[in-house]
């Protein structure tokens, strides 16, 4: 899974290359048609200029042809068949499909995905922006405090999701006598439909903010000083920096940053698998999860590539979509005119 | 000259990810060398195959190996192993609907020939045992462990602190649940994290209300039998007993593996426990002083009104060995399976606090550490006219997986009993 969703990403990354060239070609002074023209010229003297031939691509080529595409491929076929794991596969042509299609335990593992996507894009990027924006700044202990922020980091998601089963433990858990404290007599919070939900959104959060914090942090820091001062010469607060400055200039950053959270949040898994095993009932039983449980605990491994691909394709469409509609792969500077 | 340093660098990292890949495969699995593999479900109760093992290597010119698997996953490897080149010879699983997908593609070797050969070994086990090993009427599981039967524990210090006894009928039980819950003691642990534990509660009640018929029909393949009045009743009962406050209220957030329902046992906070028989080991290990002393044991009760026999027992009956067909040391591996019913493995298997499945055990299990204990199992058991080996290990893994989650939905109060009976009998 994560090495067929991982290609949007990739291919994300790869539409920067050329972006922060540009922007490098910008600060060097040498100005926007210089770089173009070498470009052309290149072509004309050969690859002496140092540009890398496709050999180059081909150990990148063959790991991902091997790890990602090729299982693509085989998971195409298998949705077909159906299969136990023993034996050969049986062709069944699109019964796993039509089944995809009518059964209410996928319609509602969409639907809980997509909700998760939405919440954890709503819940990450404001906190992650503000902390990664304050994190640049030169304000006295921001190292220690930024280093603390960032310690969730280094944790395995698996020991996160034990971790905080532990903390979440109704009987023997911290929150067994803050709860009473809190006004919650009783604190089953994994057994909540609706709050097991929200634990996920939680614990997804606390885990991944610190990632988007720090690219945020690097991407304010690139921001030209010369900006801010203009802008209080000009008379503008701190919050009108913030927003006519700051914001634009962290346009392709919010880019990158969505583009990871919303594929991560799509083939988001082992947390729901530790932390709540899709329960209670199937109430977090997001798409990945119900891909996991069709395949290794039904051992319907057609029908469960069946949900994988439909994930492959979701997933890649809609990193597709981000970049296209942010304007992100337009590769235009956010430094043009400086 | 950056991008082709930069590119050289993911070209080597590349290498290296291809290479590390290549060596882990090479790790783990079952063949690949001459020794026989015989896979085995990781945990503290190795130690007697272990024995045997070793016992079966000096006598043998085969050389047998145990490769422990990690329990929590074990079905998955061995299914995934199962499915490549690299199958065990002989590996651990539950008998029955454990090993039907195997048996149905020709991969185990049968072993009516091996008992027909050996009535000794054929004597060896209680019969309704030996009986769960087989598949279609065709022996394929030889018992390896000792049983495990479900029952109620409960903690006698909690029962003297409120005044009561423990229960041996349906009403005891309600007048319990009253008691306790007026009490502020929670009257049953429960581990709703870990639906199979709130299974336990719905086996008993059916077979309770409607004999072993009930389910055996549903495992003959018909959906319809879902819709017995047993079922209902059942589910009925077990919302009314969640209803009542039977297991608390934070009991859906609890799980079994992590120790949270034991625990509420040990320290007092629950009164009583529905379990299967290892809970008694639990115990030992991390609660040793309440283990001795307060851990108190009774069967559950018959039901008002119901037709199942109350000496009925649902759990584990044991844990099998099968070989499997492709195996290079089908012969060694089957000469290996008589090791299980020999002296010195039983009195191992006792040693460790486990109450064996054959039929001599009844004196062997003298010599275990909790002989009381010990002789309330193998009666439980020996007298049990029907064992009902857990449902999730019966049926089919594709029928399994969404029981359980039915079975989960029900005792948090998400579905109805009827929408419970509806819901299974619709996969």
């Amino acid at each position: 899974m994560t090495s067929g969703t991982s290609s949007p990403v990739t291919g994300g990354a790869a539409r920067s290359g050329p972006a922060t060239g540009a922007t490098g070609t910008g600060d060097s002074g040498t100005g926007v048609p210089a770089g173009g023209s070498r470009g052309r010229s290149a072509r004309a003297t050969g690859p002496r200029t140092g540009r890398p031939s496709a050999v180059w691509a081909v150990p990148g080529l063959l790991y991902f042809g091997i790890f990602a595409a090729l299982p693509m491929v085989l998971v195409a076929y298998l949705s077909l068949t159906s299969w136990g794991g023993l034996g050969s596969p049986e062709f069944i042509g699109l019964q796993n499909w039509t089944r995809l299609a009518n059964d209410p335990l996928m319609h509602r593992a969409v639907w809980l995905s997509l909700l998760l996507t939405v919440l954890t894009w709503a819940v990450q990027t404001p906190i992650s922006l503000l902390l990664g924006v304050w994190a640049a700044g030169p304000q006295r202990n921001r190292a220690v405090l930024s280093a603390l922020f960032f310690l969730p980091l280094l944790l395995s998601s698996a020991a996160i999701a034990i971790i905080w089963r532990a903390l979440l433990d109704p009987n023997f858990g911290p929150l067994a006598w803050l709860g009473p404290v809190l006004g919650m007599p009783t604190v089953n919070l994994l057994g909540g439909s609706h709050s097991a939900f929200l634990v996920i959104v939680f614990v997804s959060s606390w885990q991944f903010i610190p990632l988007h914090m720090l690219l945020y942090q690097g991407g304010a820091r690139q921001i030209p000083a010369s900006l801010y001062q203009a802008a209080e010469i000009d008379g503008a607060g701190r919050l009108r920096a913030f927003w006519h400055i700051t914001l634009p200039q962290l346009r392709h950053t919010i880019t990158t940053s969505s583009v990871l959270m919303v594929v991560g949040a799509l083939t988001y898994f082992e947390t729901v698998l530790i932390l709540t095993n899709g329960g209670p009932g199937t109430d977090t039983t997001i798409v990945p999860f119900l891909m996991y449980r069709a395949g290794f605990r039904s051992w319907e491994l057609g029908y469960a590539s069946a949900v994988a691909f439909t994930l492959v394709v979701v997933a890649t469409l809609v990193a597709l979509l981000l970049v296209r509609f942010t304007g992100f792969g337009s590769m235009r500077s956010t430094k043009e005119g400086l | 000259m950056r991008t082709p340093r930069l590119s050289s660098l993911a070209g080597a990292a590349a290498l290296c990810l291809l290479a590390t890949t290549a060596c882990s495969g090479g790790e783990g699995g079952g063949g690949g060398d001459d020794r026989m593999h015989v896979w085995m479900y990781q945990d503290s109760l190795v130690v007697v195959q272990e024995g045997a093992v070793e016992r079966f290597n000096e006598a043998s010119e085969t050389e047998a190996v145990i490769d422990q698997v990690p329990g929590d996953n074990y079905e998955e490897r061995l299914r995934t192993a199962m499915g490549s080149s690299e199958q065990p010879d002989v590996f651990f699983n539950w008998g029955a609907g454990s090993i039907e997908p195997y048996v149905e593609q020709d991969m185990l070797h049968p072993l009516d020939d091996l008992l027909a050969e050996d009535p000794e070994l054929a004597e060896a086990f209680i019969p309704s045992i030996l009986e769960s090993g087989k598949v279609d009427g065709v022996q394929y599981g030889i018992p390896l462990r000792g049983t495990q039967p479900v029952m109620i524990f409960y903690n006698n210090a909690v029962f003297e602190e409120v005044g009561v006894e423990p229960p041996e009928t349906w009403e005891d039980i309600l007048d319990l649940i009253d008691a306790f819950t007026e009490e502020d003691v929670i009257p049953f642990a429960l581990a709703g994290g870990d639906p199979w534990t709130e299974q336990m509660w719905l086996q008993y009640l059916v077979d309770r209300i409607g004999g072993p018929e009930v389910f055996a029909r549903i495992h003959g393949g018909d959906p319809e039998g879902w819709r017995d009045p047993a079922v209902l009743e059942a589910a009925e009962m077990v919302q009314d007993l969640v209803e009542r406050g039977a297991f608390g209220d934070a009991y859906a957030s609890v799980k079994y593996t992590e120790g949270g329902a034991s625990t509420l046992l040990s320290e007092g906070r629950a009164a009583m426990h529905l379990m299967g028989s290892w809970e008694y080991s639990t115990h030992l290990d991390q609660a040793r002083e309440f283990a001795e002393n307060d851990l108190g044991y009774v069967e559950f009760p018959p039901i008002p009104g119901g037709t199942g026999d109350p000496a009925n027992v649902v759990g584990n009956p044991t844990n099998y060995f099968s070989v499997t067909a492709e195996s290079e040391h089908v012969e060694a591996a089957l000469e290996f399976l008589k090791y299980t019913s020999q002296e010195e493995y039983v009195a191992d298997m006792v040693e460790n606090g486990e109450v064996p499945t054959t039929a001599n055990a009844e004196e062997a299990v003298a010599d275990s550490p909790n002989p009381e204990f010990a002789v309330f199992q193998y009666e439980m058991v020996r007298d049990a006219p029907h064992f009902q080996l857990s449902w999730d290990q019966a049926l089919p893994p594709n029928v399994a997986t969404p029981m359980v989650t039915e079975i989960e939905s029900l005792f948090n109060g998400q579905i109805t009993p009827e929408q419970f009976v509806d819901a299974l009998a619709a996969l």
